[in-house]
């Protein structure tokens, strides 16, 4: 690391005071708009503070307030009922089907993103890397709800046909048995979402491999590497960590998701391991598919979990910045 | 080990534009072969050439031949990767891997070419750091990574890198030039010793490293911007230092331009 040798030097020990209008200027040097700016920069960080905060006491009240009057034991009920009484709804089938289909998201998804991310930076010739790029970007571009109706259309006929085949073969491991009905399952699901953080993944993988120190690409190349191998010793490992800040964003938005979920989703209070079977629910999907219905105390309940979905999205991030930090030491560009 | 190269008619292009121009000439094995002249001249560029760096830049393509031992590295078929198994290179920066230990850095190209047990990689790595100079100091810590290190030992990592796999010619872009005077000492010391198994090639800027570590001295200079670079003269280093042939050797040793 260079130390920046711009930084102001502190001012010599015996500046002449005793000579007016030398150094110092009755008007300052634009000493008015430092002020006006660091009011408003400063203004605005106090409000974000107390917008943030404000909301997490009114999440966290209404929250409360129909948590101590639920029937059922919320993180482990199946059925959401919170309008019914006595009030019973629990988290249990929201939680598991958030986190199946973000996980199968991310299996499909982080791969073929950092596939893509290598070929446009490494493998493609400029003529075809900028076209695809582009085509990339733009399907970060379509509404989510563009994506819901695609995949309620199209995904979950076509993927009817496949599930069949899956079942005749993996059937007997339980996960991928399938009775043949609609697809509207935690599996099409976790394929539409994939879809949908595919291009944010791939976007941030291509910015950090294309920022991969030529000097070490070089050296790997000097070394007799194939191109391969020159992205498995100098460009990979650089891109480590911004790999997995990219599938953090790519989870959070796949944890999220809501619109489209509730499109392809046909809900239901059953939690099962048979991930290729119509039925589940997420946190979002029950959220957006609820509130309609919902009276001022089934929104309290569906903020109670909201709030849950936010802590693990916390989780998530923190688990990821502890996998970065751990390896800081070998991380970036030499010392 | 060492081998020799023989060039005959070289030229090297980025794109449309020539970089240098009709290059013949030997560099004889066992021996250590400097390359000077002004900055654009070329060298670095004919440097990469020698063991097919030079088409990795966009653009780049060269004509001619490079004979190792009389075999052209640009001949029909030639793999360039295992062109550059064969001529190592060692880099103007140090540039070790930022995300590998030490030991790591030394055995990554062992790992490469695959076919290593274990336990023979821990006596090559002995071998190459110590071939390096540098095993006594890093011996301690050789899972610490290698961007720990200062820049002349850093360099000398990238030595010990470059010499792991056995290489017949080590070709050095200016490898003191972001070194210190002491550490640049140490690299020249190595370049001594090293010359007994490998045939050497270094580009450098600094006319007294030239005239103290080589045995022969190619001169480099070009007819003036975006012309090529050509080869002006190659002899023994006394002879060029002390009785160059050309008269624009003598200008530039003699520090009269460039």
């Amino acid at each position: 690391m260079t130390t920046d040798i711009r930084t102001p030097a502190p001012p010599p020990p015996q500046a002449p005071k005793a000579q007016p209008g030398h150094l110092t200027s009755a008007k300052g040097t634009g000493r008015l708009g430092d002020k006006i700016f660091l009011g408003f920069s400063r203004g605005a960080g106090i409000t974000l503070l107390v917008l943030m905060g404000a909301i997490a006491v009114f999440l966290t009240i209404r929250a409360v307030m129909a948590l101590s009057k639920n029937e059922g034991n919320f993180f482990t009920t199946f059925e959401w009922n919170a309008n019914s009484t006595p009030p019973v709804f629990g988290i249990a089938v929201l939680a598991f089907g958030t986190i199946v289909s973000s996980i199968i998201a991310m299996l499909i998804a982080v791969p073929i993103a950092v596939a893509i991310a290598l070929f446009i930076t490494h493998y493609a010739p400029r003529k075809l890397a900028t076209p695809i790029a582009y085509v990339i970007d733009l399907l970060a571009a379509i509404p989510s709800i563009v994506y819901g109706l695609w995949g309620a259309l199209f995904l979950v006929p076509h993927l009817t046909g496949v599930y069949k085949w899956l079942d005749s073969w993996l059937g007997w491991t339980v996960v991928f048995s399938y009775d043949g009905g609609a697809a509207r399952s935690l599996m099409t699901v976790g394929i539409l979402l994939a879809i949908m953080i595919l291009p944010i993944i791939t976007n941030v993988s291509r910015e950090v491999f294309a920022q991969a120190p030529k000097m070490h690409e070089e050296a790997a190349l000097a070394l007799g590497a194939t191109r391969w191998e020159v992205i498995r010793t100098a460009v990979l490992p650089f891109g480590r960590s911004g790999v997995i800040s990219a599938s953090m964003l790519g989870l959070g938005r796949a944890l999220g998701e809501t619109m489209a979920v509730a499109t392809v989703l046909s809900p239901s209070a059953i939690l099962s391991a048979k991930i290729l079977e119509p039925g589940g629910g997420t946190f979002a999907q029950n959220i957006a598919s609820a509130f309609k219905e919902a009276g001022e105390f089934g929104r309290d309940a569906l903020i109670a979990s909201g709030l849950v979905l936010f802590v693990i999205t916390l989780l998530v991030n923190g688990a990821a910045r502890l996998i970065i930090a751990r390896r800081k030491e070998y991380s970036g560009a030499n010392g | 080990m060492a081998k020799r190269i023989d060039i005959n008619g070289l030229n090297a292009y980025y794109g449309d534009f020539k970089a240098i121009e009709d290059i013949s000439m030997s560099v004889e094995p066992k021996s250590v072969t400097a390359f000077i002249g002004p900055s654009g001249c070329g060298k670095s560029t004919f440097l990469r050439t020698l063991n097919r760096m030079h088409e990795v830049a966009s653009g780049g393509r060269v004509e001619g031949e490079v004979l190792l031992d009389g075999e052209n590295l640009y001949g029909p078929g030639v793999d360039p990767v295992a062109v550059r198994r064969v001529v190592g290179m060692v880099f103007q920066r140090p540039n070790p891997f930022p995300t590998m230990s030490i030991y790591d850095n030394v055995a990554a190209g062992l790992k490469l070419n695959g076919g290593v047990k274990k336990s023979d990689l821990d006596g090559v790595v002995e071998e190459s750091l110590k071939g390096a100079n540098l095993w006594n100091e890093v011996k301690d810590r050789l899972n610490k990574p290698g961007s720990g290190l200062s820049g002349g030992q850093q360099q000398r990592l990238c030595i010990a890198r470059a010499i792991a796999v056995q290489p017949q010619v080590l070709l050095m872009d200016e490898p003191c030039s972001a070194l210190d005077p002491i550490s640049t000492l140490a690299i020249e010391d190595l370049m001594a010793k090293l010359k007994d198994q490998f045939t050497i090639v270094i580009v450098t800027h600094n006319m007294q490293q030239a005239a103290r570590v080589s045995d022969r001295t190619a001169f480099f200079n070009l007819a003036g911007v975006g012309q090529p670079g050509r080869l002006i003269e190659v002899d023994d280093t006394q002879k060029i230092f002390s009785n160059p042939a050309v008269q624009a050797t003598e200008d530039y040793i003699s520090g009269r331009f460039g």
